[in-house]
């Protein structure tokens, strides 16, 4: 059908009874759905934005959250993440490989780069549940003071980070269950952390070589680490033990970190899975043919173009939370 | 014959339906034709704009007469209004709904939902829109979230009551006011589902105005009334997300514990948990939508007014391409003013001014606009039937409105009125008026198109037009005064401010006045319903107009046109056109629809 379309000249393009992009009115949709989208993540960067340099000077520092690397102990700031990026940057790759063989009409090409667009899709979602996983289960743990800022730990004599465990003193105490008659029968105890305040407090108290590191960040670019005195007496106002992050606490900082965190990456990896799903039913449709019979495989270019823009935004996200 | 080809395999997969008979739930329910589902959005939204100007209606009365028992209070609201006397937080309730339907389900869905998709494929002449069946899902999702919206009024702690914005912590917080419980949070899904409807109607608009216009139209060969439909769905698919994204994190905020919009909460003696958010944020996000959200309202009721205005006159539109020039402007200047929303928020005071100056910026393209529309009229073989009267209206209001704005505009004056009611009527003429004038307007003219030739009766559309007119500004004008007073806007009753009282005649007046024209809408209303069914049927192209729709026959048939999709040869705006000896083009006729063929000698118009 494209026979009819007149080219030529500019005006005869936007002049009527064709199609002045080029494209069928599904991609456009598709590109103004993503426009749409687009606009909808930059409401969440922006606002992220927003929120970071209100606390621009006791942010969280990136590279100190994102440290592991499953099945290896240790440091490797931002190694996983740079992998799963990786991943999901290659699984755009086989996407454009597999709308080529569509344009081809190589049907079998386009199984197996189908497939492996899938594949990348599932490792980078199960890497973002790992990642969530690791984050809220937290590293060392810390102190939440009455003012809701958080204390961290340090070993005096190498700089490391100490954990509650390295210190914490155990002190028995009575646990008091939740009686029913202080409350409605249904309501469920929260959970206790590790330690208690007070026992922290004795732990640090008897082991001269902790200090405690602030939120604030110095014109060198780290934490403020206060010396002892200090530090004894800024654990005088101390309030909660925090393991992990969640949406309410979090031992690395400042709350909202945690909270645009799990929303912006959130939102993100439901795009991604959302993304595998459509491509999981495009693949099987390529298998039975569909696509043959139709006599074309714009279905696997428009999820192809939704594809690419999650990768596109995995881009920025992965820029503004854990780059810069 | 090619084109017509090109556009029928376009729909080949789509529209093969109308080969089999259609059941009752095919063609009235369920249906993927655009003009039922133009009707079914007109029919929808009148209903919610009934809703919606009643409980502004009972608001109106509060105020008046502060304190008075009404017995229809109490038959209405029931215990909202103990001994007939309203209740402080229904008043809060009704305020906040009647915005957000009125803003929302009226004229945004209401206007742009029936006549985009009455018009776009009519008069670009297509054979429905590009995706049928995603504009069915699109009025589907648009009823249930108006059902959900109707629903949260029979919650039992309330309907939402944070006022139309929804600001937090107000809104976010479930134990802040009685409203923002249960009832705030189906206002939050309502809204949800509204912008995915919004969003699937207006990619809609947008592919099918540039995808399947009829062989010859061009761009610039469009009428207004499109150009302002697709614009304004380009705005919509830039700013409702964002809307969605404010949304979703107020959700997080009051359900799952977050802090993006809260911090430092002290309730009834208790500190809650939230820290570091901003409520500023949540300002700037939503007026991201909020001020687009304006010239959604009014693009298409401008874009309506320049096509029966045109055509009532008998005249060419003055200035088609700085129309067009215009709404574009509009529309890219709409996205970097929403801050003027905000002066007193708290915002940097820089920021301010420099929103200041692009909200000044926005009267140029809105003075051509008026100043084309004037010129219209100039001279012009004026027909005043009911749909000119509108939007001759339209163009009132929109000017007394709109000069009100450049003082809200500037943030050193919005200081003193701000949030009162020189707010409320100055919003009110420049987007309210005039967009329901415009929606008037397109009912009155469009109506034979869809209703299968019937018309409207010309008599109560006068006694429509003429109460309506003289009460919206017996309503709006008193309220310009009462607001620099002082009197601010959203508080229940006034008589705790002595300074106040001798403004209490001038609040009766205007609620005389909205009344009065609230009973106008009867009129309307029973000419609507009686002409659907008693109508007389007119010519089929009954206002000797230019455009395609009147070239397709009175029944509705899927696909439009039988036979070939007429092809265009000029604009839509050849009236009262003459060759250089004085005799119209077509002898005896002073219009030349857009699918006559350039005659001999005639001289195709500059546009």
């Amino acid at each position: 059908m494209d026979s009819t379309v007149t080219t030529g000249t500019k005006a005869a393009v936007w002049g009527g009874g064709n199609k002045p992009l080029n494209a069928s009115y599904g991609k456009l949709m598709m590109w103004f759905f993503l426009v749409s989208d687009a606009l909808t993540f930059s409401g969440f960067i922006a606002s992220y934005g927003f929120s970071r340099f209100k606390f621009i000077e006791t942010w969280p520092i990136a590279d100190e959250v994102f440290t592991h690397v499953p099945f290896f102990h240790g440091n490797y700031p931002m190694y996983y993440v740079a992998f799963m990026t990786f991943i999901l940057i290659m699984s755009s790759v086989t996407m454009v490989l597999a709308v080529d063989a569509g344009h081809k009409m190589q049907k079998n090409k386009v199984i197996w780069y189908m497939f492996a667009t899938i594949i990348g899709g599932a490792i980078f979602v199960g890497s973002q549940a790992w990642e969530w996983g690791t984050f809220i289960k937290g590293d060392h743990g810390a102190i939440e003071t009455k003012g809701g800022r958080i204390l961290q730990f340090v070993k005096a004599d190498t700089g490391e980070r100490a954990s509650l465990r390295d210190f914490a003193k155990t002190i028995p105490s009575e646990r008091a269950n939740h009686e029913s008659k202080n409350g409605i029968w249904f309501f469920s105890e929260g959970s206790l952390p590790s330690y208690t305040v007070n026992e922290v407090a004795e732990g640090f108290k008897a082991n001269p070589n902790i200090l405690i590191r602030t939120e604030t960040i110095t014109e060198e670019g780290e934490k403020t680490l206060l010396n002892r005195e200090q530090s004894l007496a800024k654990l005088k106002d101390a309030k909660y033990v925090v393991e992990g992050a969640n949406l309410i606490h979090n031992e690395y900082g400042s709350r909202l970190f945690a909270d645009f965190f799990f929303f912006i990456t959130g939102f993100h990896g439901f795009h991604v899975f959302s993304g595998v799903v459509i491509n999981v039913i495009i693949f099987f449709n390529v298998i039975l043919g569909t696509y043959e019979r139709r006599g074309h495989y714009e279905m696997v270019e428009k999820v192809g173009l939704y594809w690419h823009f999650v990768d596109l935004v995995w881009v920025f996200v992965f820029t503004f939370f854990y780059l810069v | 014959m090619s084109t017509g080809h090109e556009h029928g395999d376009d729909h080949a997969h789509d529209d093969h339906g109308h080969h089999h008979k259609e059941t009752f739930v095919t063609k009235y329910i369920f249906s993927q034709d655009h003009k039922m589902i133009s009707k079914q959005y007109l029919i929808t939204g009148l209903i919610m704009g009934f809703i919606g100007i009643a409980m502004s209606l009972m608001f109106r009365m509060q105020l008046a007469w502060p304190g008075e028992s009404f017995p229809i209070f109490e038959t209405i609201l029931g215990r909202w209004a103990p001994d007939g006397v309203m209740d402080a937080d229904i008043y809060l309730s009704l305020v906040t709904i009647h915005g957000t339907i009125m803003v929302f389900f009226v004229l945004t869905a209401g206007l742009s939902g029936t006549f985009s998709n009455l018009l776009i494929p009519l008069q670009i002449g297509a054979r429905d829109m590009a995706s049928g069946f995603l504009n069915m899902i699109s009025y589907w999702l648009f009823f249930l979230s108006s059902v959900i919206m109707v629903i949260s009024l029979f919650v039992e702690a309330g309907p939402a009551s944070a006022g139309w914005t929804v600001y937090p912590p107000l809104s976010a917080l479930p134990m802040a006011q009685a409203g923002s419980g249960m009832g705030m949070t189906l206002w939050l899904v309502s809204m949800a589902i509204f912008i995915a409807s919004s969003l699937l109607g207006s990619l809609n608009y947008i592919v099918t105005v540039l995808n399947l216009r009829t062989k010859g139209m061009s761009m610039t060969r469009l009428p207004l009334t499109i150009w302002a439909f697709f614009v304004t769905a380009v705005i919509g698919v830039i700013s409702f997300p964002v809307l969605l994204s404010a949304a979703l994190l107020l959700i997080m905020d009051r359900s799952f514990g977050t802090s993006f919009f809260l911090s430092d909460i002290f309730i009834q003696g208790e500190v809650l948990h939230y820290q570091g958010g901003s409520p500023v944020l949540y300002e700037h996000l939503f007026w991201f939508l909020g001020h687009p959200e304006v010239y959604i309202v009014l693009l298409p009721a401008l874009g309506i007014t320049s096509e029966v205005m045109s055509t009532n006159a008998r005249k060419p539109i003055f200035g088609y391409r700085a129309m067009v020039a215009s709404i574009l402007a509009i529309a890219f200047l709409s996205t970097i003013v929403w801050g003027h929303h905000m002066f007193i928020s708290g915002m940097n005071p820089f920021l301010g001014s420099v929103f200041t100056f692009t909200t000044l910026l926005i009267a140029i393209p809105s003075a051509v606009k008026a100043f084309n529309y004037i010129t219209t009229l100039w001279k012009g073989n004026l027909q005043l039937n009911p749909g000119m009267l509108f939007s001759i209206g339209l163009v009132s209001t929109f000017i007394t409105g709109g000069l009100t704005g450049i003082v809200l505009g500037d943030s050193t004056l919005d200081i003193n009125v701000h949030d009162t009611y020189f707010v409320v009527a100055h919003f009110h003429l420049v987007m309210g008026i005039s967009a329901l004038y415009g929606l008037f307007a397109g009912v009155y003219h469009w109506f034979p198109k869809m209703f299968e030739g019937k018309m409207m009766n010309k008599n109560l559309g006068y006694v429509h037009f003429w109460i309506t007119a003289v009460c919206a500004y017996g309503v709006f004008f008193p309220m310009h005064f009462v607001g620099m007073a002082g009197v601010p806007r959203r508080y229940y009753e006034n008589t705790a401010f002595p300074l106040f009282d001798e403004l209490t005649d001038v609040n009766v007046l205007i609620t005389v006045f909205a009344l009065i024209a609230g009973a106008a809408q009867l009129v309307f209303l029973y000419n609507f319903i009686s002409s659907i069914f008693y109508g007389k049927k007119g010519a089929q192209n009954p206002w000797k107009s230019n455009t395609l729709e009147w070239t397709a026959p009175q029944e509705h048939i899927h696909g439009n046109w039988p036979g070939e999709i007429p092809h265009v040869h000029r604009w839509a705006y050849d009236y009262s056109k003459t060759y250089e000896n004085g005799e119209y083009i077509i002898p005896g006729q002073d219009f030349v629809p857009q699918n006559v063929p350039l005659q001999e000698n005639e001289e195709e118009l500059q546009h």
